[in-house]
């Protein structure tokens, strides 16, 4: 490259570039600035009141100490298997049986979505009375007569964050529904025409050709889903509290009731700063396989 | 731009401000009195406070404090301080006042002569931070109350209990009579008061002092404290039908007969109140449990953060001056059941429970409260514990007092 080019390659699209400055100064000073200055503080002592004193690893010596923490991750990771399993596969189910040129698509599709329109605490609030036993499923079911009938999740601490999946998945559900239907659609006509000439079965031309095909929509849901999963604080809000006891906590509602109600900065940053650890775990491989080797080619 | 609008608009009014008379100056007060007895009684301040020729710009955050306090507390490190506000007294503002944001009011104290007048002097010594006052006490608020139903009783065949151990050996009755013992709502913050209580009903004022004041770990592992863990695993299994969430739904079912009994701050009584009950005919109060009459000097007082304004300034001197004032102490705890800071005040119209309390404060028998002890975050570690060992049977006692004793030797 002659050296007249380069200024030229820089100022190219200007307008473009300046439009974006904002967004880029965001990223860099909320996001990526807000992230650093969170890890430095976790190292500190601080209280109420953000403060330079650091302790070393002290903050996180105490979370891994803490039943509460612990019981925590367990649920994340409960929670975390069951909404991405589950929604994957009822929502692509779901999708696959709209697909099939049925009559009121439209209709069912937007049963199937609109709980999405709700926001987590209003379906915390619905579910937590459909599963209050007094007032709820139970006791519909046991003034029909069955009076032995016992459906009590959220009064059951071994259970309870079963419960709270349920509410999630009737949640979400519809949105992966949605866009798993979206990538149906872009596929071909003719790959299916083609597929029942060769006599394939329909489930099996779904599971080797059609999904290894929908792969861009599978990971894009899979993103949408994950991302989900790290940050669920509202619906146990709305749902439980935690409760009973802190059966149903999850890591994000330990920060915040760390950093607020106990006036405890540097152990809600240790906290958020795992939370963020965990995210990078799952992250950084797959973005390094799915970015990395483009360069190559 | 439209930052800059509300800053020209800012400097307009303080301009203004500046010109007019100084006497009406409006001064925003926020608090978390949003239940209709406590508005009530906040009403009642605003107009004594109104009646001086200012204005009280009412500032109410509905939740509880534990929703309302960090929404104050950003307003006051993020440059927007309100006039005045409220918070527990004790170690809740300690780090505001550290940090230099809150107002000295020592000379408004020397002038009022705010050392002789307030009593306990625990109080004024918890707004107390190096040698400077810092708030002002408005009420005392005891936990230490067990309400009972006279129905509940009556119902299961069982003579009332007149202390805690009573209570435990009518239970078996009161079950077999479809009668949940005791109510204990499902927020940890109510299962965490009710064993605080227990420890300074069961183990004596001594024991609660060693452990939370003096923070004795060792002691806390230790036997006295032990027979206190024993209480909370007969209050656990007499608790565990009790099915509610919210402090006032557990206080409804003593009210309405349900439970036979609660361990609930005099707060409470404002229900029994609302519900038209008459104490010592249809319920009846126990301080200290019946076995140790004490009760702990918790409450609500009001900070004043540093206001650059003048005007308002003088406005916080006369808002403090009001909020100890005779008259506004009586108007104001009265309606929200609560005990007035002075002791020269006359409570003719207090009812039953409420001279009980004065009784005791007026003998001296006074513990400092967890809110004056320990900090928030030792708090919250306590709650989660307790709030897991009322939920969860399988937890042994032994366990939940080496993890107590845990939480106890890293407290400050």
């Amino acid at each position: 490259m002659s050296k007249s080019e380069r200024p030229s390659r820089l100022f190219r699209n200007l307008n473009a570039k300046v439009a974006s400055i904002p967004m880029i100064l965001t990223a860099l000073v909320v996001f990526v600035g807000g992230t650093a200055w969170t890890v430095l503080y976790s190292f500190t002592n601080s209280k109420l009141l953000p403060r330079l004193n650091f302790v070393g690893l002290d903050q996180y010596y105490r979370l891994w100490a803490t039943p509460r923490w612990l019981v925590s991750i367990e649920n994340l990771l409960i929670y975390g298997v069951i909404s991405l399993v589950f929604s994957l596969v009822i929502g692509f189910v779901l999708a696959a049986l709209l697909d099939q040129k049925i009559r009121f698509e439209d209709t069912f599709r937007t049963i199937f979505l609109y709980p999405f329109a709700l926001s987590f605490i209003v379906t915390g609030l619905v579910w937590q009375w459909l599963l209050n036993p007094d007032f709820g499923i139970q006791g519909v079911i046991r003034s029909l007569g069955w009076t032995s009938f016992n459906f009590d999740p959220l009064y059951n601490s071994s259970i309870v964050i079963y419960g709270i999946s349920i509410a999630a998945l009737w949640q979400g559900t519809g949105l992966i529904m949605c866009l798993m239907l979206a990538g149906l659609r872009g596929i071909d006509e003719d790959i299916w025409k083609a597929a029942r000439v060769d006599g394939i079965p329909m489930w099996k031309t779904y599971l080797f050709i059609i999904i290894p095909m929908m792969r861009p929509v599978f990971i894009t849901t899979l993103v949408i889903i994950a991302s989900g999963i790290v940050k669920v604080y509202d619906l146990v809000v709305a749902q439980t509290s935690g409760g009973p006891g802190i059966a149903s906590e999850v890591p994000a509602k330990y920060v915040y009731d760390y950093m607020f109600f106990a006036q405890n900065l540097g152990q809600g940053f240790a906290a958020s700063t795992m939370m963020l650890l965990s995210v990078m775990i799952v992250i950084v491989p797959w973005a390094y396989l799915e970015f990395g080797g483009r360069k190559r080619v | 731009m439209r930052y800059k609008l509300l800053t020209a608009a800012l400097a307009t009014t303080a301009a203004l401000q500046f010109a007019g008379p100084a006497t009406a100056t409006d001064l925003e007060v926020t608090h978390w009195w949003t239940s209709g007895g406590e508005a009530a009684a906040v009403a009642e301040l605003a107009k004594a406070f109104d009646a001086t020729g200012n204005h009280w710009v009412d500032g109410a955050i509905a939740g509880s404090g534990g929703t309302a306090r960090p929404i104050m507390i950003s307003r006051i490190t993020g440059g927007d301080p309100m006039g005045a506000t409220q918070f527990n007294h004790g170690r809740q503002a300690e780090e505001l006042v550290q940090a230099g944001l809150m107002r000295d009011l020592t000379d408004v104290a020397t002038k009022g002569k705010w050392t002789e007048v307030v009593r306990p002097k625990s109080l004024l010594d918890s707004c107390t931070i190096g040698g400077k006052i810092y708030c002002v006490p408005v009420n005392i608020h005891s936990w230490q109350w067990l309400w009972l139903s006279n129905e509940a009783f009556q119902k299961a065949g069982v003579p009332l209990p007149k202390n805690w151990n009573e209570l435990v050996a009518a239970a078996p009755a009161l079950e077999k009579a479809g009668i949940v013992p005791l109510a204990v709502g499902g927020q940890a913050w109510q299962s965490s008061g009710a064993f605080d209580v227990l420890l300074a009903a069961v183990g004596g004022t001594d024991t609660f002092l060693k452990v939370y004041k003096d923070k004795d770990a060792k002691f806390a592992a230790g036997p006295e404290v032990a027979k206190v863990f024993k209480a909370a695993d007969d209050a656990r299994k007499m608790a565990k039908n009790t099915n509610v969430q919210d402090w006032n739904q557990a206080t409804n079912m003593v009210i309405t007969g349900k439970a036979g009994g609660q361990i609930m701050g005099d707060w409470a009584q404002g229900e029994f109140q609302v519900a038209g009950k008459t104490a010592g005919k249809d319920y009846t109060c126990l301080p200290g449990l019946g076995l140790n009459e004490v009760i702990a000097t918790g409450g609500d007082a009001f900070y004043f953060p540093l206001l650059k304004d003048a005007d308002k300034a003088k406005a916080q001197e006369v808002l403090a001056e009001t909020l100890l004032d005779p008259k506004t102490q009586v108007a104001f705890n009265l309606k929200k059941g609560s005990l007035p800071v002075r002791g020269d005040v006359d409570l003719n119209a207090a009812n039953d429970c409420m001279k009980k309390g004065l009784a005791i404060l007026a003998k001296g028998a006074v513990i400092p409260w967890t809110d004056q002890l320990l900090s928030q975050d030792s708090q919250k570690q306590k709650e989660d514990l307790f709030s897991e060992f009322f939920a969860k049977p399988e937890m042994t006692v032994e366990e939940a007092q080496k993890r107590f004793a845990a939480i106890i030797a890293t407290a400050d």
